[in-house]
C-alpha cells in the first residue's frame, strides 16, 4: 500500500517538475526570440522602485508618494518588496536589471550589503537613486534622505524648552547600531548636552517595537520614580511608552516620538503625544520619481538632497 | 541505586529552574532597589503573561517531540483580524473568539502537515508561520490597526481587585494545563507520545487525534496571546510577534522541558518565562547599554540550559 503511494506520489512530483521545466523553457525561448523589428514607437519610461520592507507604514506612504508622482508623470512604476532581507532586494535588482527599467530607486535595507546590487546597475548601464538610507558604495546619482541627527535636535529643543530647561528625561532607543538609532540619538543627545539642568536618567533599547516600548518604559517607571519627559527614536515605542504611562497613571509626561505615522499624528491632536518629528515619507517618495525623471532627461541633479522634516505639535 | 536515591536527584532536577528564578531574584533586589516592589512584580508578571501563555501551547507541542514556529505569526494575524472586526463594529466577545478560531484553524493546519502530510514540524509550521504573516499584511495592508471601542482595553490593561486582567487569565491556562497534563488521558497520551510515537502508536493510541489536539491548541493559546497584545497596545500591529517563537521556545527550554519530547512539566516552563521576564525588566531597571543586554539574555540561557544538561 505504502509502496503504491510512493509511486504514485512520485509521478505525481515528477509530471510536476516536468511540467515546470517546459514551462521555464518555453519562457526562456519566448524571451531569446528577437524582437521583430525595432519598435519606434516612445516606450513609456518604466522606474524600478525596490523598498526594504512593506511590512512598515512609512514605506508604504512611500511607496504611496512614488506611485502618485508616476501617475503624475506618465511613468510606469515596477515596486520590489524585500522583506528587509539583504538578498532578497539583490535579487529584486537583479530581476529590475533584466527588465531593463530606465532608473532604480531603491530604499536598502543595509547600507553595505546593498552595493553588490547596486555595483550590478551600473556594471548595466543603469542610474541609482537611494531613498531613506544611503548605501555604501557603487556609483549613486542621488541619495535622498531626511537628517536624521537635526530631527534628533529639533525634538531635544523641544523637550527643553518644554521643561524650561530642567528636568529628568528617558530616552528610548531604536535597533541598537541601526544608523536611524544613531543619528536620531546623537541629535537628540547633542542639544540636551547643552542644557545642564537636564539629564538623561534612563537610556534603553526597544528596537523600533511598540509592545517592546511598552515594556521598557513600563520598568524605566519602576526604576525612576520622577521622569518629565521622553524622547522615542521613532512613533512605535513613542505610542507604547505612552500606554505604558497612561496605565502607570503618571501625569504630565512630554513624550516626543519621530516619524509622523498616522497613529502619532492621531494622538498627537488628541493631546496625548507632545510631538513627533515628521520625517515626509510621501513627499521622499515623491521627490525620488521627479529627481529620476530629471536624471532620464539628462538634467543634473544633486548628489544629496534632503527631504525636510518638521515638527508635528498640536494644532 | 536506591529509590530513595532516585527520587532525590529527580527533586534537584525538577528544582533547577526555581533555585535560577531565585537566585536571579536575588541579585536583582540587591542591585536595585525598585526590583522588590509588589509594583515591580505585578508589571513584570503582567509583561511575562504574554510570552508565558504561548509558552503552555509551545510546552505542550515539545512534548510530544516536536516544534512550533508559527505562533509568533498567529498573534499577528489573531489580533489584526479581532482588531479589524472591532473596527467595523463587531462586538467584543464575536471578534475575540473569531480572533482565537483563526488560531485555531492555523493550528489545526500544522496539524493536519504533520499528521497527514507527513510534513516535519519544524517545516511544516515555518510554512505556516510564513503563510500567517502575509495573510497578516494582506489583511492590514502594511499598518497598524487602531480606534477599538473602550471596553476591549480590559482585557489586556484592567485589574480584577488589584490583580492585571492577563495575569489572571494566565493562572488560569497554567492550572488547566496542569490539570490536563498530569489528571486526563489526553495528558498521559501527551507524554507517550513524546516518549516513543511508534510505542504510543502500536498500544492503541491515535497519536494522529492527540497530535492534531495539541497542535490546535497551540494555535488557539498563540491566538488568545496576539488578542491579549492587541488589547494592551490598544492597537494591532502587522508586526506583532515576531520572534515570540524564540521567546517561548526558550521558556519551555530553560523550564527544563526536553526538546526531543516525552520529559518536562507546564510549572517549569511558567518559571522559565519568568526568568526570561524579570531578565529583561532587571536589565531595564538597572538601565544596561544597549549593546550588553542581549549579551546578558544569550549568556543566561546558555547557562541555565548548560546547567540543566549538567544535572542530568
Amino acid at each position: 500500500m505504502f509502496k503504491i503511494l510512493n509511486k504514485k506520489s512520485f509521478l505525481v512530483i515528477f509530471l510536476l517538475i516536468a511540467f515546470g521545466i517546459s514551462l521555464l523553457l518555453t519562457g526562456c525561448a519566448t524571451k531569446q526570440e528577437p524582437a521583430p523589428t525595432p519598435t519606434p514607437t516612445p516606450m513609456k519610461t518604466v522606474v524600478g522602485l525596490s523598498i526594504s520592507t512593506l511590512n512598515n507604514p512609512f514605506f508604504v506612504d512611500l511607496r504611496d508618494g512614488a506611485k502618485a508622482a508616476a501617475d503624475a508623470n506618465g511613468m510606469d512604476l515596477i515596486v520590489m518588496d524585500a522583506q528587509d532581507d539583504a538578498s532578497k532586494q539583490l535579487a529584486n535588482i537583479e530581476n529590475l536589471i533584466q527588465q531593463k527599467v530606465s532608473i532604480i530607486i531603491v530604499n536598502p535595507v543595509d547600507s553595505k550589503a546593498i552595493v553588490p546590487a547596486i555595483e550590478a546597475a551600473n556594471k548595466a548601464n543603469i542610474p541609482i537613486i537611494t531613498v531613506d538610507r544611503g548605501a555604501a558604495g557603487g556609483q549613486i546619482v542621488s541619495a535622498i534622505a531626511s537628517d536624521n541627527i537635526a530631527g534628533g535636535k529639533m525634538a531635544g529643543q523641544l523637550i527643553i524648552d518644554k521643561l524650561g530647561g530642567k528636568g529628568k528625561v528617558v530616552e528610548i532607543e531604536g535597533v541598537p547600531g541601526s544608523s536611524a538609532a544613531n543619528d536620531r540619538g546623537k541629535g537628540f543627545n547633542d542639544a540636551i548636552k547643552t542644557v545642564a539642568g537636564i539629564s538623561v536618567v534612563a537610556k534603553q533599547p526597544a528596537d523600533f517595537d511598540r509592545a517592546k516600548g511598552m515594556k521598557v518604559m513600563e520598568n524605566i517607571l519602576q526604576a525612576n520614580p520622577e521622569i518629565n519627559a521622553v524622547f522615542a527614536h521613532n512613533d512605535e515605542m513613542a505610542l507604547g511608552a505612552l500606554e505604558a504611562i497612561k496605565s502607570a497613571k503618571r501625569t504630565g509626561v512630554i513624550v516626543v516620538g519621530f516619524d509622523a505615522t498616522a497613529d502619532a499624528v492621531k494622538a498627537v491632536n488628541d493631546g496625548t503625544l507632545t510631538a513627533t518629528v515628521a520625517q515626509k515619507p510621501k513627499d521622499m517618495g515623491k521627490i525620488a520619481i521627479e529627481t529620476a525623471k530629471k536624471v532620464i532627461a539628462k538634467e543634473s541633479v544633486a548628489t544629496t538632497i534632503p527631504v525636510a522634516l518638521e515638527l508635528v505639535v498640536k494644532k | 541505586m536506591s529509590n530513595g536515591r532516585i527520587g532525590k536527584l529527580a527533586v534537584i532536577s525538577r528544582m533547577g529552574p526555581l533555585l535560577g528564578l531565585i537566585l536571579l531574584g536575588i541579585a536583582l533586589t540587591l542591585l536595585s532597589d525598585r526590583f522588590l516592589t509588589i509594583n515591580n512584580l505585578l508589571n513584570v508578571t503582567r509583561q511575562v503573561s504574554i510570552n508565558a501563555i504561548i509558552s503552555v501551547g509551545m510546552t505542550l507541542v515539545i512534548l510530544t517531540g516536536g516544534i512550533d514556529l508559527s505562533v509568533g505569526s498567529i498573534i499577528a494575524l489573531a489580533g489584526s483580524i479581532t482588531a479589524g472586526l472591532l473596527v467595523s463594529g463587531q462586538s467584543i466577545l464575536p471578534a475575540i473568539l473569531t480572533g482565537m478560531v483563526v488560531g485555531g484553524v492555523l493550528g489545526l493546519m500544522n496539524g493536519l502537515l504533520i499528521t497527514r502530510a507527513g510534513i516535519p514540524p519544524f517545516i511544516a509550521t515555518l510554512g505556516t508561520m510564513t503563510v500567517a504573516r502575509g495573510l497578516t499584511l494582506v489583511y492590514t495592508d502594511g499598518r497598524p490597526i487602531t480606534g477599538m471601542e473602550e471596553g476591549f482595553r480590559f482585557l489586556g490593561g484592567g485589574y480584577i481587585s488589584g490583580i492585571p486582567v492577563p495575569v489572571i487569565v494566565m493562572v488560569f491556562i497554567f492550572v488547566s494545563a496542569y490539570i490536563m497534563l498530569k489528571k486526563t488521558r489526553l495528558g498521559r497520551y501527551i507524554y507517550a507520545i513524546g516518549g516513543n510515537e511508534e510505542a504510543a502508536r502500536l498500544s492503541g493510541i491515535n497519536t494522529k487525534k492527540i497530535l492534531l489536539s495539541v497542535y490546535i491548541l497551540a494555535g488557539l493559546l498563540a491566538g488568545f496571546s496576539g488578542i491579549i497584545m492587541a488589547s494592551r497596545l490598544n492597537s494591532a500591529q502587522p508586526t506583532a510577534g515576531v520572534g515570540f517563537e524564540l521567546d517561548a521556545i526558550a521558556a519551555v527550554v530553560l523550564g527544563g522541558t526536553s526538546l526531543s519530547g516525552g520529559v518536562g512539566t507546564i510549572g517549569g516552563t511558567l518559571i522559565g518565562a519568568l526568568i526570561i521576564g524579570i531578565l529583561d525588566n532587571g536589565l531595564n531597571l538597572l538601565n544596561v547599554s544597549s549593546f550588553y543586554q542581549q549579551i546578558a539574555k544569550g549568556l543566561v540561557i546558555l547557562l541555565a540550559v548548560f546547567l540543566d544538561k549538567k544535572r542530568k
